[in-house]
């Protein structure tokens, strides 16, 4: 009785999170914003976008956990869509909120030996040299076209996350020639089933080769890349999806680190924005986790999906709006 | 009683190690400068009342704009010019940024001994190359033109 109670609290509560995440109103407050005149004295109430950016990211940081994505694929389009800061700082910030959530849980990660350093750091290397160039490009590019790849992005992912299909264990008949001179391979524990299981790679050269696009993309748009890091991963590569996730997570410090130096040497970090996002990211993925015991999986992911769906025809929308059409 | 040998490598745990203090320096470093910062404890050069006055502002549009209203350099405040203003809250905030964004370096920069050690020459030699492909980026090297 008390967990039913508890399990109805706890999908009202991410329901209504949900429910404002969703408000059309969150787009009129960018319109008004953006209409407002820059005000030639400073403005008392500036700390109230802070605070609803604390707010935002706190249901953000819930809301990543229970749907099972990162925090930069929801931060950069819904803050970046609905929020008066500029492209490039959310970008900026979205970067360092996505690398501080793998820097956080990398450690427990590999000592626990389900985020694997071998797997990685041949995947890094490809992905955070790109990473730099596509931070390099997204800088150099005008804002509306960011915007616009940036939606059509968010849509892809949309796409990508309805259609992927996971493999828990997937077959892999023979390790590679490159991933056996690399001794890519491992042995972790599954509780569930009480088992060791020892996972190899295979195609792992193409592997490596979509990760240059992978990088490109995480670095352009200050999206973490966790989203498509675990299906090459786990359906390209064949490493089992625990492995998979855990790695990619590690991965994304490594990835999003080399990114992040561009834009902070850019100068589009502005603290009084990052600041309140990590907080905000962490402590929302920490009650998140709590959540987790009570929520409906399917139910989060969906309503994941359709956030991201309105935040990436958001982008395309405000892209297009300054090239001078309208879509809506 | 079944063993389970499914122990992290000897890297593998030395990387997680520095990696976990790393990461609460800089998270603690940051709750710190930024309570500094956003109560006035230390001055700022953007004043706080101001700030979103320019946060809607293009990148380049606002290194110029805070450089002509408030800092007067000769150039604008990228790279590591930071360092010149870290008396004032707002630029202090670079320093934890920094520390989050610098551990992997360390962290692989401590690994690369032991992989050696063990033979291991393709990792060690993947580990350099990313060392110094961080490092470069790190580095303020790489800046680009703005829009």
């Amino acid at each position: 009785m008390q967990g039913n109670i508890k399990e109805k609290v706890g999908m009202m509560f991410v329901s209504l999170m949900c429910t404002i995440m969703l408000s059309p109103a969150w787009a009129l407050a960018s319109e008004v914003v953006a209409m407002d005149q820059i005000p030639a004295a400073g403005d008392p109430g500036w700390w109230k976008w802070p605070v609803i950016l604390l707010f935002v990211t706190f249901v953000m940081g819930i809301i990543a956990v229970l749907g099972g994505v990162g925090g930069g694929v929801l931060f950069v389009p819904i803050i970046g869509g609905f929020f008066p800061f500029h492209l490039d700082f959310v970008r900026g910030a979205g970067l360092l909120v996505a690398l501080c959530g793998a820097l956080a849980a990398g450690p427990g990660l590999l000592k626990a030996n389900l985020a694997s350093l071998r797997l990685a750091m041949p995947v890094a290397l490809i992905a955070s040299t790109m990473a730099i160039v596509g931070a390099m490009v997204g800088l150099a590019l005008p804002t509306h076209i960011v915007q616009l790849a940036l939606g059509g992005t968010i849509l892809g992912i949309v796409a990508i996350m309805l259609s992927a299909k996971k493999s828990t264990v997937p077959h892999v008949p023979q390790a590679d020639a490159l991933s056996t001179a690399l001794r890519i391979t491992g042995v972790f524990y599954e509780p569930t089933t009480k088992e060791e299981i020892n996972w190899k790679i295979h195609r792992t050269i193409p592997g490596l080769l979509t990760f240059i696009i992978i990088g490109f993309m995480a670095g352009m748009f200050g999206l973490g890349a966790g989203w498509a890091n675990v299906p090459v991963l786990n359906l390209m590569m064949g490493a089992p999806l625990k492995i998979s996730v855990a790695t990619s997570k590690f991965l994304l410090s490594i990835t999003d680190t080399s990114a992040a130096w561009i834009y902070l040497n850019k100068g589009c970090v502005i603290p009084m924005m990052v600041v309140p996002s990590l907080i905000g990211i962490m402590l929302g993925s920490f009650v998140g986790v709590r959540l987790l015991k009570v929520a409906k999986p399917t139910f989060i992911r969906w309503m994941v999906i359709i956030i991201l769906l309105f935040a990436g025809l958001k982008a395309v929308q405000k892209g297009l709006s300054t090239m001078g059409y309208n879509l809506f | 009683m079944t063993h389970h040998n499914t122990k992290a490598t000897e890297e593998q745990v030395q990387y997680a190690a520095i990696l976990e203090k790393g990461m609460y320096s800089g998270l603690a470093l940051m709750v710190i400068t930024f309570a500094l910062y956003v109560l006035g404890i230390m001055p700022s050069i953007v004043p706080l009342s101001e700030i979103s006055i320019y946060w809607s502002m293009p990148v380049h549009d606002y290194l110029v704009a805070i450089n002509t209203n408030f800092i007067h350099g000769e150039h604008l405040p990228t790279g590591w010019s930071w360092l010149k203003l870290i008396g004032y809250g707002d630029f202090l905030n670079f320093v934890p940024v920094t520390i989050l964004s610098g551990v992997t370096i360390i962290c692989y920069m401590v690994i690369i001994p032991g992989l050696f050690c063990r033979k291991d020459k393709a990792m060690a030699i993947m580990a350099i190359a990313e060392v110094l492909i961080l490092t470069l980026a790190a580095s303020g090297l790489l800046a680009v033109g703005g829009h």
